[in-house]
């Protein structure tokens, strides 16, 4: 690159990121204002008199459990994510190296389900959840979206690429099938195992339609969830309702820190979609 | 160069050729690998897909003891326009065909042209493209309640930094600019992120060639780039068309509906009538269109590109 376009490419992306990180900015800031502040009609890049008292108020009114939102939240993404690499695993490693019957049959079917709208199964999983009696309950969170075809999909490509002569030689050392998957391949498929955990944990993590429709006590919302009813009940009270912005984005953004090869990596295969 | 090839043993394994010793497994293995996944597959993918069809097709309200066979009727009652349910539907589908042609285009061309700037070696390029994907996955909720702030009229930091008085979240046609920009800042990293691994993928030889023929950067993008991504690109004008028909959260958040419900997706009128409203019946026939609408329009943009693309 000569000179001129390099400049012109270091100030676009420049720009670029600050443009991007702008209104997160102005996120932090509000956060530390006075509702005063806040409500005020001239409008400062950095609070004049920062102050901790949306996040005292948020933190200790009973009425809005942040933290027991972010809890909820925690927990049943951590559940899905792990239900579904558990199903997507095994599944996917029977379709990839076993031989048995209607094979391709059954993988066909499940890669149909792929192209099918996903509004098709709002109400159904609702009058299902509801008839096991799991409305409002973290089942209905972790469990009905959790059988899901882009991880037996993602998976079965991994490992259909693995090398035949391991499993040849663990079977001659004695291993048994379940050796041979939980010794052989689950280790060597670490790598697209943990993509697949971060999407799932992400894709649960930030569900917002369903969440809001099927959780109605205070105590069960998940962060998402709660941060609506937040916004329902103090739809002006700004540094509030930033400052839940600023809890509900810190975690997921150290698990993006923490994990951003594998979720780039997983998107660049066509990993979530909304 | 000889012909006289020593057949070099070639490491892949086709599962086609399974060796004998796969044979020692029980013969119920396979089942138990498979049993987990495929019950939940069946009480969660493959029963919905009947449960809808069946459900639209009766009078089902919830908590009524009886769901009535009624045919077509709901989807006649859909059809005809004359009931509030209807004319409200048809409003939502208005409203995510709106949003989709705006937002679409936009979220397929800004991260292509993102992607290009960012697929060349210069230092800080992964810090960049993580920067830019770093909204996706603040999430809807978190993206909503920010952009109904920034974009507040009174409060919010974008009237008052510009010095305007315009009423982003409460009117038309504004609504559907915040909504879309909102959408755009979410999401812009996702698309850039599928176009960077495949802008990767082009063979630099085909760049290098086309500087032969004296090819100049534009129609180098056009004879080589675009071409060496179509597979992609198609991918990416799916899932984005999918994507913006199924908005739900920005505008529960950033419009809050308004004014009045005119900005609620077909999807949040979906939800509302069969989940809060307990209408089953009309809400599932409503689903049924609308996927049926999605299913339409990707199959067209799937002819147009094999069209356009030629020779495949």
């Amino acid at each position: 690159m000569t000179r001129r376009p390099r400049v012109a490419l270091a100030t676009t992306l420049l720009l670029l990121t600050a443009v991007i990180a702008l209104p997160l900015v102005f996120m932090l800031s509000t956060s530390f204002k006075s509702p005063q502040e806040a409500n005020a009609l001239t409008f400062s890049l950095l609070p004049e008199a920062p102050t901790l008292s949306a996040y005292r108020e948020i933190l200790t009114d009973p009425q809005i459990p942040v933290l027991r939102w972010l809890g909820n939240s925690l927990l049943t993404a951590v559940l899905h994510s792990a239900l579904v690499v558990v199903l997507a695993t095994t599944a996917a490693y029977a379709l990839a190296r076993m031989e048995f019957r209607f094979k391709r049959t059954l993988f066909v079917l499940v890669i149909a389900t792929m192209f099918v709208p996903g509004i098709i199964f709002l109400i159904p999983h609702f009058l299902i959840v509801n008839e096991l009696g799991w409305l409002n309950s973290y089942a209905s969170l972790v469990v009905p979206s959790a059988a899901g075809a882009f991880g037996v999909f993602f998976l079965r490509q991994f490992f259909l690429g693995i090398h035949g002569s391991l499993e040849e030689a663990a079977i001659v050392d004695g291993c048994n099938q379940w050796g041979v998957f939980w010794r052989i391949m689950v280790p060597l498929a670490r790598p697209a195992i943990a993509t697949l955990a971060v999407l799932a944990f992400l894709t649960s993590w930030n569900d917002f339609l369903w969440p809001v429709f099927v959780l109605f006590s205070t105590d069960m919302l998940t962060l998402p969830a709660g941060l609506a009813q937040l916004q329902n009940e103090n739809t002006t009270r700004f540094d509030l309702l930033m400052a839940g912005g600023v809890i509900a984005s810190v975690p997921v953004l150290a698990v993006y820190v923490l994990a951003q090869r594998y979720i780039i990596e997983g998107v660049s295969q066509g990993g979530v979609k909304g | 160069m000889t012909t006289t090839s020593i057949a070099v043993p070639r490491s892949d394994v086709r599962p086609a050729a399974r060796p004998a010793w796969t044979l020692r497994g029980r013969p119920w293995t396979p089942y138990a690998f498979l049993a987990p996944f495929f019950l939940l597959f069946a009480v969660f993918v493959v029963v919905p897909i009947g449960l809808g069809l069946w459900a639209s097709l009766h009078r089902w309200s919830l908590g009524l003891p009886h769901q009535p066979f009624i045919g077509v009727e709901n989807y006649a009652d859909l059809f005809t326009g004359e009931s509030v349910l209807s004319v409200e539907f048809w409003k939502g589908m208005r409203v995510t065909a709106i949003f989709t042609v705006a937002s679409a285009p936009l979220l397929v061309v800004l991260p292509f042209a993102l992607a290009l700037l960012l697929n060349r070696r210069f230092p800080g390029r992964t810090f960049f493209r993580a920067v830019f994907f770093a909204p996706y996955v603040l999430g809807v909720a978190v993206v909503g309640l920010l952009w109904n702030y920034l974009l507040d009229r009174q409060l919010g930091p974008v009237n008052q930094l510009l010095g305007i008085d315009v009423a982003w979240t409460t009117s038309l046609p504004a609504g559907w600019v915040g909504l879309v920009v909102a959408t755009v800042w979410w999401t812009l990293g996702f698309n850039t992120v599928i176009y960077l691994a495949a802008l990767g993928d082009v063979p630099a030889e085909l760049y290098d060639a086309a500087k032969v023929d004296g090819a100049g950067p534009w129609q180098r993008l056009w004879a080589v780039t675009v071409p060496g991504v179509k597979r992609v690109l198609q991918f990416v004008v799916m899932i984005t068309i999918i994507a913006s028909a199924n908005m739900y959260g920005q505008s529960a958040l950033i419009t809050r509906e308004q004014p009045g419900t005119s900005t609620r997706t077909a999807i949040g009128f979906i939800a509302d009538t069969g989940i809060a409203g307990f209408d089953i019946g009309s809400a599932s026939a409503m689903s049924m269109i609308l996927a049926a609408a999605l299913m339409g329009v990707s199959a067209l943009v799937y002819l147009l590109f094999r069209k356009v693309g030629g020779n495949e």
